[in-house]
């Protein structure tokens, strides 16, 4: 009996030195702030600031190699708490949602032929094009859909939709999309022009019914070029979100109907 | 010369109808020039060309139109004369768009004295060579100044292909006439009535390889083609013989044709045929090199298989390239009735298009009009492990553990423990599959995932090399 106590307290002696001076010698002092930081982040780990998670993000904002701010998902009382703590200034950034810049769905945009092969805009974008007139729109096999962490968006009538509410601004599905048709736009823009289609305005209506052929009025409704408030590119209208239109007004006169005022809560969960 | 039976047998493949006799009884027919021309700057694989005309231009028949941009790439030449109607993004038929130029072959010549008299199509348009002659590096340059490359399918620059990089020998040089795909029947038209040109194409491209020998890969299910091939190089010289392969598709992928052949492997990508001493050419390639070399015309136009049983009077049609679709039906007949499926090249491999605007290429062998009766519209199923494309797969793959990966998007697993880059995209998995399972398609969304990651590495380490200097 007397033994076993020996040897067991004779161990525990041994592996407590032992632990002593791995303390002294090994011990990796970690930042506490890096914790209070990463407890400060919303934790989606969605990875929209170009770090590897939260936890990257915290380290780096540790380290001062990242912009406080970067964090879509936190917003701007994540970016005031995380300032409060590292005792910087706060880069006000506003909150960013993913945008489908497509509005043509099943019945407005022609389909030219059936496409019954794997459901997944790559694999449709790699086969012929996909199955949709427009080479511009979006094809709606779910390729942002899968990919998004939130479950924010949705596939009705052959078309994407995200749920502003619900999106964090990764933007995993703008990486996701074949077809280069979602961007992220601030949270508090309400105008948007929904169509990719770069070709001239007879070329659209071809394919699509609900496509921007171009026609400037939604500029010449603003305040003329001056106000600044759409950029052209080729034959489409683009709204400037660095100064974005607030007149809805502008969107219901579009006469190719590709305008919206906020589509993101027209799918609601 | 001597015709001998293949040794070699690879493992795998499948036997789809090949409903050859729609159009393999119908000899060549040139068709009349469409008043409109789509010519596509990217009509091989590789860079695409460099437009050099604009709207407006007047180019003559043969004129360089498109110039060649970088290594692996092939100028390209007005394959009529005409007026430039515009110079326009224009979906090829994989879907892609690439700049095209579209030509008035309506158009009458401008009558300005300084311009060059335009030649309206007669004439030659390079000077001819005399092959016995001329030198091995102006037959290449001829090869590549006449915008030839591989007439198969995938479109390989052939000079390219015929000059083979320092320290590698071409011992074998095979000819590829199995034509293994369903219902195309352009090559075996032209082994059949330009076998005398395959001839002199074959000493050509002997001239600028160096001396190899000669293997002439034909499928059993064409003894006309081999009966001709036999009479017209019956007198050649040198180690050249006739193999006749088992039927049996995909005799005509190039791996498989050099293993049929001369009993050789080609290792795993991005291992070529040069490694193991082989240079493959399709049959039309090298009746094309021999036109270019002899007669001076450029590739301009192909021979290619219009057929399927939506299609009024199937044919073979010599069209100019950039041909649009909807033409080439017309002269045959039309539409017997509305196709329910229209792929451009064959079967197996081809590309459905949706729209008949789409313009023939260099690599174009077959437009196919299918009725609803021979297309079956179905959905994929779940795998039910029954290992048929296991024995269908003539690359010796695990499809059906390749598809279950791509299913659960685990594309590190298809890559790394199922190798499905060496998939060559034949369609013999998912031609078998009980299952109806789009096997091909999610190999093909599996290597199109790992090239781009490829790509995105690639572009990541030069940025991070030019942010280092």
């Amino acid at each position: 009996m007397a033994t076993a106590i020996l040897i067991i307290a004779g161990i525990g002696l041994v592996a407590a030195a032992a632990l002593a001076v791995a303390d002294r010698y090994l011990s990796v002092r970690e930042d506490p702030r890096i914790g209070m930081v990463t407890a400060a982040l919303p934790g989606a780990n969605c990875g929209g600031c170009g770090f590897a998670g939260c936890d990257g993000y915290a380290r780096a904002l540790v380290a001062g190699t990242a912009p406080n701010g970067a964090c879509a998902a936190g917003g701007a009382a994540c970016a005031e708490a995380v300032a409060k703590i590292l005792g910087v200034e706060a880069t006000a950034t506003e909150r960013r949602v993913a945008l489908v810049k497509c509005c043509g769905t099943r019945s407005e945009a022609i389909r030219v032929g059936d496409y019954n092969g794997i459901c997944d805009c790559n694999v449709a974008a790699a086969t012929a094009g996909g199955d949709k007139g427009c080479t511009y729109g979006c094809l709606g096999y779910g390729a942002c859909a899968n990919v998004c962490p939130k479950g924010a968006i949705t596939i009705a009538d052959g078309l994407a939709k995200v749920d502003k509410r619900l999106c964090i601004g990764c933007g995993k599905c703008v990486k996701a999309c074949p077809k280069h048709i979602i961007e992220l736009v601030p949270a508090s823009a309400t105008v948007h022009v929904l169509c990719a289609n770069p070709d001239k305005g007879p070329a659209v209506r071809k394919v699509c019914g609900v496509g921007c052929m171009g026609c400037h009025l939604c500029e010449k409704n603003s305040g003329g070029k001056e106000a600044g408030h759409f950029i052209f590119q080729g034959f489409l209208a683009k709204v400037n979100y660095e100064n974005p239109p607030t007149d809805e007004q502008v969107a219901a006169k579009c006469p190719a109907k590709c305008m919206s005022v906020d589509p993101h809560f027209e799918t609601g969960h | 010369m001597k015709t001998v039976k293949s040794s070699f047998r690879f493992k795998g493949g499948v036997h789809p109808d090949y409903n050859k006799e729609l159009a393999r009884d119908k000899a060549i027919e040139l068709l009349p020039l469409p008043a409109e021309l789509v010519i596509s700057m990217s009509q091989h694989l590789g860079a695409p060309a460099k437009c050099i005309v604009k709207p407006g231009d007047f180019v003559t028949r043969g004129q360089l139109i498109g110039e060649k941009n970088g290594f692996i790439s092939v100028c390209v030449r007005a394959s009529s004369s005409g007026k430039v109607k515009a110079v326009e993004k224009r979906p090829g038929p994989a879907g892609g768009k690439a700049d095209a130029v579209i030509l008035d072959t309506t158009a009458q010549p401008p009558e300005a004295p300084e311009s060059p008299v335009a030649s309206t199509g007669e004439g030659p348009v390079l000077p001819p060579l005399d092959w016995k002659a001329a030198t091995r590096e102006e037959l290449l340059k001829r090869v590549e100044e006449a915008g030839i490359c591989g007439m198969g399918g995938a479109g390989f620059p052939t000079a390219v292909k015929l000059n083979p990089p320092p320290g590698k020998r071409c011992e074998y040089l095979v000819l590829n006439g199995a034509e293994c795909e369903p219902y195309l029947t352009a090559d075996f038209r032209v082994m059949l009535e330009r076998a005398d040109r395959i001839r002199v194409g074959i000493e050509i491209m002997r001239k600028i390889l160096g001396q190899c020998a000669v293997r002439v890969a034909v499928e059993a299910n064409k003894p006309e083609a081999i009966a001709a091939l036999e009479k017209a190089l019956a007198d050649i010289e040198g180690n050249v013989e006739i193999v006749v392969l088992p039927v049996l598709y995909p005799q005509g992928s190039e791996k498989h044709q050099i293993f049929a052949t001369v009993g050789r492997v080609v290792p795993e990508p991005p291992a070529l045929p040069i490694d193991v001493g082989c240079v493959v050419e399709n049959v039309g390639t090298v009746a094309a090199i021999a036109d270019a070399v002899e007669k001076g015309e450029p590739l301009l136009s192909r021979v290619t298989t219009v057929s399927g049983d939506a299609v009024a009077e199937p044919k073979n049609v010599l069209a100019p390239c950039g041909t649009k679709y909807a033409d080439l039906v017309a002269f045959c007949g039309g539409e017997k009735e509305p196709p329910a499926k229209v792929i451009s090249g064959g079967t197996m491999m081809g590309f459905a298009v949706p729209t008949m605007e789409i313009a023939t290429t260099k690599t174009t062998s077959g437009l196919l009009l299918l009725s609803r009766r021979r297309v079956f519209q179905y959905g994929s199923g779940p795998c039910i492990n029954c290992g048929r494309c296991l024995r269908a797969c003539p690359m010796n793959l695990n499809p059906a553990e390749i598809s279950k990966a791509v299913e659960a998007d685990d594309i590190q697993a298809a890559e790394k423990e199922y190798h499905v880059m060496d998939c060559i995209e034949c369609g013999a998995c998912s031609f078998g599959c009980p299952s109806y399972r789009t096997i091909t398609q999610m190999c093909r969304r599996a290597k199109n995932s790992i090239r781009a990651r490829i790509a995105a590495e690639k572009a990541k380490a030069a940025a991070a090399a030019k942010e280092a200097k």
